[in-house]
This record gives C-alpha cells, structure tokens and sequence, in this order.
C-alpha cells in the first residue's frame, strides 16, 4: 500500500519543525512556501527563547514558566497546552542546541540565559540578538538534510490560495499559485498544515515582513476552519521609526538593563544626554518597581501611551520614547545585543551604545488565529501523537505557530513565541501521522476530478483578476486599510472608532472590485498575486474588527477605556468566528482553566 | 492615536531635505522574462526623510509611472524582513551589491541605479533565483548530523570563546552579494561553489558535533568547482553586509583539505 504524504504550508520555525518531525518518522513532505524558507519571518526573532533550565539556581521551574505565561496572556490560554509547551521547553533549547544554534554560554560552558519580560526569572536562552534567525537556520538545515535523503520537496515560490475538501469536507490537499508561470496547482496530501505565520501586514508599518500578510490564515477561514481570538493584537512597546516598516527593538534590550523615560517636563527639548537624572521620569521602574522595565508587553505599550498622549510628556510631543543603554559597558552590549544595535546604527545612524534610543509602539503578533484542539491527560498534560492536537475543525487541516490562537491568550510573554512555534510543530508532526493512519483512502487514491474542479474554480479567477481594468490600486488601498488598522485596532480600542472601521473595510472592499490589475504579462506577476492576498486581508481586518468591538472588557492587548476592567464573568471565554459571506459569526467557547484559577493581574 | 506617522521631530539639517517638492531618481534595470533582453527604466518619487531603496521600490507600486510620464508595469523584486536579516533584498545598487533595505536614500547619489544580482538568472526585473546556493549547500553537507529530534538533554558544554568564534559564522543569510562580488563565481557558466557555500562548509567544520563529519565536507570542498577555484581577490570579505570572516573561513579550509591531501598521499 502506499504511504501517506503530507503537505506543510509555511517555512518558518513551526512549518520547519512539522516538516522535521514528519520526515524523521520516514514519511515524505511538500513543503509550499512563498519564498525560499531561510527567509521566513522567524529570523526576525531577535530576544531568545524560554525555558525553565534553572541556570542560575533561582528556583525557576517549568511550573513557574507555565505560571507567569497564563497570568502574562490574562488567563485566555488554554492552560494544557501552555503547560505542555513549558515543560518541552528545557529540552526544546537542548535540541537547538545539539542542532549547532550558537547560543551564548556562561563562564562555564553552559546556556547562558537572560531575562524577558512577565517574569522575574533568567530564563531566555538566546544566540547573540539574533536568535531566531540562528534557530531558523538550524532547521532549514536540518530539512535540507532530508531534502537531500529525498523526504522533503521544496515548492518555494508558491501561494497557497485553499484547502482542497472532498465532498465529506476532509482536507485532500491545496490550491497553490506558482509565483512564476502564474499557473494555478494542486498538491495532494493526506493532511495539510498551515504554518503560514500571523497577519501584521493588515496593519501598516508593523514589525513584520512583507510577506505576513496573513492572506493563507484568511483563504483557510474562508474555507470553513474556524478562527479563534481575533480581537487579540500584541503591539510591541519598542520599535524603531521608519517609513517603510518599524524594525523591532528587542525586549532583550530591557532584559539586559536597558531603562525606559521620558524627561519630566512638557516640552523639554534638551538633546537626552543633556538631561540630568532629576528631570527624567522612570515611569515604568516608577509604577512597577518588581518588574519594572519588564513588564508584559501591553501594559508597557499601554503606558507608554498613557504617558505621551494623555499625558503629553513623550519625546518630542509624539508617541516616542527613550530607551537607554548608555550605562552598560558597550563590551557587554557587542556581545549580548550586537545584532540589534547594528539594526539601530544602520537604519537611524546614531550608535545606542552613546545615545539613548528613540522608539515607540507597533504592532508585532497575533495571539488569536485558526482554532485548533487538543487531547490531555488526566494531569493536564497534552499527549503527543493524538491526532487531536493542532487540528483545525476541518478534518485533515492542522495548524502551528503564529497562525494557531491558544498558547497565549490575551497576550504573550517576549521569547515564548520562538517556543510555541517549535511546540506546535513537535505536536503537530506526529498528530498528522497517527491521523492519516485511520484514512480509509489516500490522496494519491483519489480521482482526479476533485483536484482539476479546484484548479479550474481558481484559475477562473485569476483569470478575472488579469482582467481587472477599473481604477484603483491594490497597493494604495493596502495603505489605507494599514493606517485605519493602527489608527483604530491597536492600543486604544473604542466601539464608534471601530464601527467606523469596519465601515471603511466595506468601502475598501467595494473598491476592490474596482482594481486595475496593473501588470498583465502573465510571468511572475507579483501584482496579480498580490490582489488576491489583498481581498483575504481585508477579510482579516474585518474579523479582528468586529471581534473587537464585540468583546466589551479590558484583558491582555485588547483594552476599550469604556470597559476599562477585566471581566470574567461575561468574557472569560475564547471567541470563535466562523466566516459567511456577510460578515464573521462569533460565538465564544468556555477556556480550560482546570489547573490554574484566574487571579488578578498584577506586576507593581 | 497617531502611531502612523513618524511623530519625530526634524533636526535642523532634515528640515531642507523636508520639501514637498523633493525628489528621488531612480534608474532600474528592468528585463520582463528570464529569456528577452533587458532595458532601462526611470522613476522619481517623493522623498522623505529616512527612506531606503525598499521604500521607494514600494512608493513605484502604488503609483506606477515613469520618468517620461508612462503608466508601466510596477517593478518586480524581492523582499522580506526589510531589517537585512532575510537576505531577500540584494540587488546590485550603484554598483555595488547590498540588501536594498538598508540602502539608505541619503547616503547614495542621485540618480540611484539599481540592478538584478548578475551571476544567477534572472527571472524578471530586480528579482533573480538563487537556488544555485541552496544546492551547493547540499553539496558541501551544511548541517549538524543529530541522531533525531527526541529529548537526549543538554547537549556538550562550549567554553564561551568557541561560541563567540562560531557566531560570526553562522550568520550567513544567503543573500548572494559575495558570490555577486567574487570574480571567480558565476551560477550560470562556472562549476565553483563560491565563498558563501565555503563559508557554510566552515561553519559546520567547527560545529562541536559538526566537526565529527568534517572530513566529508573537505572532501565535498575538494572536488571539481571547489576550494581550488577560489582566487583570492577577497571581495566577498568587503561586501557581506554582516561582516563574515569569509576569508578567514576559506583559508581554513585551506590548511585542512592540504593536510587531508598529505595524509591521503603519505597515509
């Protein structure tokens, strides 16, 4: 009989890990990426991973670990998998580290490790400030190995546009768009998982890469998979300024001592350096003098807001403002913080290491995405190989990584994002395996017709697409959607603003149909592919939007000043939105929390 | 709430370059397919303070008009991270190869001329396939040979002056722009694996567990196309945008496949 084989979309840390995990049992693999997988976004992770190794004789347990993630993500997290993925942590980072990731090391040869914030422990691991790019590179490798063995097969300029579903709605593989014969594909796979990462390109200028547009997490929805905890957005209290992205700041900056202020006085335009020690205000150190500059990262992007809008104190009147690390020795900052520093001096051309940075908020992660399960034991322990774990609820469509929603709850703790990606894909490996082990029939069993009926559907409209001739621009309406997403759907939530969104993505979608195609050469047409990324966007957008608007509390990254306190009575509960061509369903599903009770929040 | 717009102050010597009216030329070498010829093509776009090549390649997207006024097809090239950690970006911009994303618009002249990396074919415009180091990568065995993915616990101890050694190494983002710079390496005519691919072969040769399997990648490395192809013009060193040790790689390499020869023919 033959074997199954199994399609992974996304060639990131999660897709990466999946891929591993499924070629390593001995079974085959198509990888669909949109690029080269060594250039996926986790090499963008910049701070370190976590994990309870308890180096430094703190008492730091994965107990603790999966104690300061559930309160960190405002007790939204579904407890059994975060406390999984924290007790695979330690072992997690030794993997990494047999797998030649060049982690920094203490005095005596062992994993150094540094603070983050959401806890008072060291327990970051990290390569240099370029830790994901290290552990991405450790992977592609690793696949690349079993590439060359003859397990995995690369499809690297593809877009995955759909799930293939038979007539019994079980995923039977995709629809793919080769990014350069502009020919619609099929891929058949005995299971499919996305790993297709989060949605930061539906807002402008956030920390992510271009690619991020969440365009496949969008066409999974659209297809059926439900989509959990939209409303939920983690802006990232420091990035740095620029016009065509704000390149993250490393939380890892703080985690090595790096303080945040602003000068005391309104309009104090004195260069930083000049500002003595009385006229700075410490305000983070200030309010939370147990965690100081490390609290999670809502509530120091929420202050940070607070101090400049509200208060008008941020650095040059705007939302800006200083993060110092001139009184560290500039040795101890080469060598812990090189990779990020380097990223400051080149992009804005003063040196950190003399002057303090200026930064300010962007949006960086998505907690919420494709809803997936789970199966636990009688101890709240996930068991590894149930085909229950990362399933979406279409049969035979998993999903791992950023696009999956229950790690983190209402926010996540810096350096848990490198360790959910590489959980999910250890999870996700081996509950496809066991699934396809009760399939009845292949994909490579199945007649054609059903996979030539999708190709036909999806080339029709690529074919429309091609056609487009009206006016607009897809790019210039991409802009759009950005600015009114930042401007409305980020720190500061509010339910008239947000109606009037959602009222601007339906007028933004009525232009769409307006589109002017702009290229019609039909080789490697970037604008073609990217009018329909565009259209699945902007159905991204409308479903955190109105999942926003619905959730009237204050928990985690998602805070409405008209509802300023967190409310578990009415919403401790997870939001589910199912797609219908009107608008998103939400209905909203009770949150395992069985191991810890929810407590207040707190970190003064 | 006004996260959008860039809330900085202007120092004094920005304010001048503020004008509404201030431009950016660019002049970009354009090619429609991998097999028709390529033509010239020029752009002016806004200019604000701080932009790099990225964002005028993106300001051509959503106004797609050239110099002479003619609505053309946007320009097509390749990017991601946009923070010069992907690699995707390079293009050869004015004549030199670098990552377009940290090409700051200051600090090149006018007009800015951008072209596709020359040693891989091109597929259309600024956008060219580099697979060809992805497949010397296989060649040269680039990975950590681990007996599986199960939890084995910590792996060996690594007295911190080897990390800060391997480091460097490591960081290689296949970006292509020494292999553009190296007058001996040419994707589309000649065998050699390039200094990239070499670097890689070193890195793994001073891996801790990689090392056990160095003797295959020195021989990898020694095959037709391999280190003896390397002239030593040492312009990869110069252009790798995070500063590699490439020569230092290399002249390793060196010594150790030369010993390796010596032991093969003395035993």
């Amino acid at each position: 009989m033959a074997k199954p084989n199994f399609i992974v979309v996304g060639g990131g840390l999660a897709g990466l890990m999946t891929t591993i995990k499924i070629a390593e049992a001995g079974y085959s693999v198509d990888l669909i990426s949109l690029m080269p997988v060594r250039r996926s976004h986790s090499v963008c992770a910049q701070g370190g991973i976590n994990g309870a190794v308890n180096i430094r004789g703190e008492n730091d347990s994965p107990d603790i670990h999966f104690f300061d993630t559930v309160k960190g993500g405002d007790f939204l997290a579904d407890q059994p998998l975060a406390k999984g993925m924290c007790y695979a942590a330690p072992g997690i980072i030794y993997l990494l580290d047999r797998m030649g990731v060049a982690f920094n090391r203490t005095p005596e040869g062992n994993l150094d490790f540094r603070r983050f914030g959401g806890t008072l422990y060291h327990r970051t691991a990290f390569a240099g400030a370029t830790t994901g790019q290290q552990m991405l590179y450790a992977l592609d490798e690793q696949v690349r190995r079993f590439e060359a063995a003859g397990l995995v097969r690369k499809f690297e300029h593809h877009d995955f546009l759909a799930p293939v579903l038979d007539e019994r709605r079980t995923c039977r593989g995709i629809v793919a768009l080769d990014l350069w014969e502009m020919k619609v594909v099929t891929f058949r796979g005995d299971a499919v998982v996305m790993a297709t990462g989060g949605p930061g390109g539906i807002y402008r200028q956030s920390t992510n890469s271009v690619l991020n547009t969440g365009s496949a997490a969008a066409a999974a929805y659209m297809a059926g998979a439900r989509y959990a905890n939209p409303e939920f957005i983690q802006v990232h209290p420091t990035a740095i300024p620029g016009e065509d992205k704000l390149r993250l700041m490393s939380e890892s900056a703080r985690g090595e001592g790096g303080r945040v202020w602003v000068p005391r006085n309104k309009g104090d335009n004195r260069p930083p350096r000049e500002i003595p020690e009385e006229d700075r205000w410490y305000f983070l150190e200030e309010k939370y003098p147990r965690f100081k500059n490390l609290v999670p990262r809502d509530i120091a992007s929420r202050e940070i807001y607070d101090v400049c809008v509200n208060k008008g104190l941020g650095v040059g009147g705007g939302l800006m403002v200083y993060l110092d690390l001139t009184h560290i020795p500039a040795e101890t900052l080469d060598r812990k913080l090189g990779g990020i520093l380097e990223i400051y001096e080149k992009f804005r051309g003063d040196d950190p290491r003399k002057e303090p940075m200026r930064i300010f908020p962007a949006v960086h992660y998505s907690m919420g995405g494709l809803w997936v399960g789970y199966d636990a034991d009688d101890q709240g322990m996930p068991i590894v190989g149930s085909p229950a774990n990362q399933a979406t609820n279409i049969r035979g469509l998993y999903a791992a990584g950023e696009v999956d929603h229950q790690y983190h709850g209402a926010n996540r703790l810096g350096a848990n994002s490198l360790l959910s990606c590489i959980y999910g894909g250890m999870l996700a490996g081996p509950a496809v395996i066991s699934y396809s082990t009760d399939l009845d029939e292949l994909a490579s069993e199945l007649p054609s017709t059903l996979f030539e009926q999708e190709e036909r559907r999806w080339t029709e409209r690529f074919e429309q697409i091609g056609r487009m001739d009206g006016t607009e621009n897809a790019y210039e309406i991409h802009y759009e959607l950005g600015r009114w997403m930042v401007e409305n759907v980020t720190i500061v939530r509010d339910n008239a603003k947000l109606r009037e969104t959602e009222n601007k993505i339906l007028e933004l979608r009525e232009r769409w149909h307006r589109l002017n195609v702009l290229d019609t050469q039909m080789w490697a047409n970037q604008a073609v592919a990217f009018a329909n990324q565009l259209w699945n966007m902007l159905e991204l957008a409308r479903l955190i939007t109105v999942a926003a608007e619905a959730r009237n509390e204050s928990r985690g990254a998602h805070y409405k000043p008209e509802f300023p306190e967190r409310d578990d009575e009415n919403w401790l509960k997870t939001t589910i939105a199912e797609y219908s061509p009107d608008g998103p369903k939400l209905s909203y599903e009770p949150v395992d929390t069985s191991l810890i009770r929810p407590v207040a929040r707190k970190y003064d | 709430m006004t996260i959008v717009r860039e809330p900085r102050r202007l120092l004094a010597s920005e304010k001048n370059m503020a004008d509404t009216d201030r431009k950016v030329h660019l002049k970009i070498l354009r090619q429609d397919t991998p097999a028709s010829r390529p033509y010239w093509d020029e752009f002016e776009v806004d200019y604000s303070p701080g932009m790099n090549v990225i964002s005028c390649l993106m300001a051509i997207q959503r106004n797609p008009v050239n110099r002479k006024g003619e609505r053309v097809r946007p320009v097509v090239w390749e990017c991601n991270c946009l923070e010069e950690v992907c690699g995707a970006c390079s293009m050869v911009i004015n004549g030199t190869p670098r990552q377009a994303c940290s090409c700051l618009v200051d600090k090149v002249t006018q007009p800015i001329e951008l072209r596709p990396l020359s040693k891989f074919p091109v597929l259309r415009d600024l956008m060219v396939d580099r697979q060809a180091m992805f497949d010397a990568f296989k060649k040269v065995k680039a990975w950590v040979e681990i007996d599986g993915t199960h939890d084995l616990g910590p792996g060996p101890q690594m007295p911190q002056h080897e990390q800060e050694k391997l480091y460097p190494l490591t960081r290689c983002m296949v970006c292509g722009c020494c292999m553009e710079a190296c007058p001996q390496y040419d994707s589309l005519r000649k065998p050699f694996i390039g200094p990239a691919t070499l670097n890689q072969a070193q890195r793994f040769n001073v891996d801790r567990t990689g090392k056990m399997t160095k003797e295959e990648r020195l021989r990898a490395v020694m095959e037709k196309g391999g280190i003896q192809d390397c002239g030593n013009a040492q312009n990869c060193v110069r252009v790798c945008p995070k500063e590699i040790p490439i020569t230092d790689s290399i002249a390793e390499l060196g010594r150790e496949t030369t010993k390796l020869l010596l032991k093969d023919i003395f035993g």
